[in-house]
């Protein structure tokens, strides 16, 4: 077998290699890596040991499992939500649908700090819904069901638009062979319809997790921000930073940007053998 | 027990599913989205016209509100073009070019969707903070990044950082180079072969990216919070002064200033269903985020 080494680049007329490289590789290093480097940097300086020592804090291990465990509760939620809204979003014909698919994405246009401030007026025990909820004596409010609720709201189109176009592709005949086969039309939807849309939900639930465990925004208001209780990890960078206290801000953002690779590295291979399970890669 | 055993309206098609089942379907998404979205939306405009309009009118009107809108304004202005300057070549060198670490590339480009937006204000401090290098020689030079707005258009350009790219890419693969390589073999300049060639192929594709990226740009709150120092009527933008006016119990004040964003979200999302209505055949296949 012989070797030809792979040009960098493969020669072409196409015009315009230098500009679109330069402003890609310029941008990209000055907005994103150099910044994320500086991060990783100051976390190296810090030590290894240090670094360990912050995030295992009882206050700092309190707040990235509350935010993990949250996300990970709303992005569920959202799965399961999200299909069925892609779902009847797609298949079934009523009043007032289109309004309905376009409020889906209003979550992805709203200011996070708008939503924060909207959804504390309305779960507040003076609220609309927290007054509701006083009575049965539920408190939503500055306790974790208020972050629950806030991280369901920011991941809510996530599902939805990834399954979408999904199940616009299905052909129904797929169905019929399967109703034909005497299948009930339960028996249908679970066996063969959900197996098409693993993959693409899955997208949209590590999409969901990913921006749910990095929220702040929309949390902070609803949160009450009481430490070891309903403190999120997000919330204790900007403490840190506001003490002056930069190694440790490094050391819990290293452990967050750790988190979320991990995450994202994980689900990336579930979809990935869930897609091969599928037959088609 | 067996499904089959159920028995079936002879008009129902095999493909659908029981009235009553579709009627609870919707019923549920429906209640969930009132709930969820609706409730929210309406929150906003109840809680600023709590005292009628010329109460939230005038709590717009003061300089600190003003100077608000303006930075928010002008950080868009200056943001949003930088993104769409970075979709167009990003995409252009990603589609037009074979090279290694193509795969490795996007993935650095979509990077900042899966960091904090405190994460990513944090990253930003501390490379251009006055305690570090970089930063302690601009800012003894006179020219500070971070608690003043070079800062705030940093992190909102970290933020919205793969908004455009990720439009166009998937739209300029599927329209392959041919075109352009007539172009330039019939003796067209690059630029040109771009204006006249790519650029109405994109158009639509540009302008959804545009719009995803105005929105966030107008609303970042995160990631502009640790960088902007929070201070009024100079680094206090739209979102950052709702906090500030809505931590000091001013209410109507905070809401009015919301509504305003919610008013401009709300033109966002109008003008992206209608291009998605439009052009829908333009736009990248999956409408993924």
């Amino acid at each position: 077998m012989t070797m030809t080494a792979r040009p960098l680049v493969h020669k072409t007329a196409m015009p315009g290699l230098g500009l679109s490289a330069g402003i890609t590789l310029t941008m990209l290093s000055i907005v994103v890596l150099l910044p994320i480097g500086a991060l990783l940097l100051k976390g190296a300086s810090f030590g290894l040991t240090n670094v360990l020592e912050v995030v295992g804090r009882e206050r700092v291990m309190a707040s990235l499992y509350l935010s993990f465990k949250l996300s990970l509760l709303a992005a569920l939620f959202n799965l399961v939500f999200g299909v069925l809204l892609a779902w009847v979003l797609v298949r079934y014909r009523f009043p007032g649908k289109r309004i309905l698919d376009a409020a889906v994405d209003l979550p992805f246009a709203l200011p996070t700090a708008v939503a924060g401030i909207a959804l504390t007026a309305l779960y507040a025990p003076n609220g609309a819904f927290g007054s509701l909820a006083q009575q049965v004596g539920l408190k939503i409010a500055y306790t974790q069901v208020g972050i629950f609720i806030a991280l369901v709201f920011v991941g809510l189109p996530f599902v939805t638009r990834t399954v979408q176009p999904v199940i616009e592709e299905i052909e129904q005949e797929v169905e019929e062979a399967s109703a034909t086969l005497g299948a009930s039309r339960l028996h249908t939807l679970r066996h063969v319809i959900l197996p098409m849309l693993t993959p693409a939900a899955l997208t949209g639930f590590a999409l969901s997790l990913a921006r749910a465990v990095g929220e702040y925004g929309s949390v902070i208001f609803i949160a009450g921000n009481i430490p070891l209780r309903t403190e999120i990890a997000p919330l204790l960078i900007v403490i840190q930073l506001e003490e002056f206290n930069y190694d440790a801000a490094a050391a819990i953002g290293i452990a967050m940007l750790v988190i979320s690779f991990a995450m994202l590295l994980a689900i990336n291979l579930i979809q990935i053998v869930s897609r091969r399970k599928m037959g088609h890669v | 027990m067996s499904d089959t055993a159920l028995p079936r309206p002879a008009f129902r098609a095999a493909t659908d599913e029981a009235p009553l089942l579709r009627i609870a379907l919707i019923g549920i998404a429906v209640a969930g989205l009132a709930v969820l979205v609706f409730a929210p939306l309406a929150v906003v405009f109840a809680e600023a016209l709590k005292q009628g309009w010329s109460a939230s009118i005038q709590s717009l009107g003061n300089r600190d509100a003003r100077s608000a809108i303006q930075l928010t304004l002008l950080i868009t202005a200056i943001a949003v073009p930088a993104n769409a300057a970075f979709g167009i070549a990003s995409a252009w060198f990603i589609t037009k070019f074979d090279f290694r670490g193509k795969a490795f590339l996007i993935t650095l480009i979509d990077l900042p969707f899966s960091v904090s937006p405190v994460v990513a204000g944090l990253c930003i401090v501390l490379l251009f903070g006055a305690n570090s290098a970089i930063g302690g020689w601009l800012v003894a030079n006179g020219w500070p990044i971070v608690f003043a707005i070079p800062g705030i258009v940093l992190a909102t350009i970290f933020v919205t950082f793969p908004f455009v790219a990720r439009e166009l890419i998937p739209v300029m693969i599927e329209q392959g180079r041919a075109e352009e390589e007539a172009a330039v073999t019939l003796g067209a300049s690059g630029w040109r072969t771009f204006r006249t060639v790519t650029l109405p192929n994109i158009r639509w594709a540009l302008l959804y990216g545009t719009l995803l990226c105005t929105a966030r740009a107008m609303g970042e709150f995160g990631a502009v919070a640790v960088v902007s120092g929070k201070i009024r009527g100079q680094t206090a933008t739209m979102p950052i002064t709702i906090e500030m006016l809505y931590n000091e119990y001013l209410s109507v004040a905070a809401f009015s200033m919301a509504a305003l964003l919610t008013a401009l979200a709300l033109v966002t999302l109008l003008l992206k269903t209608i291009l998605e209505l439009r052009h829908a055949d333009q736009l990248a296949a999956t409408r993924r985020h």
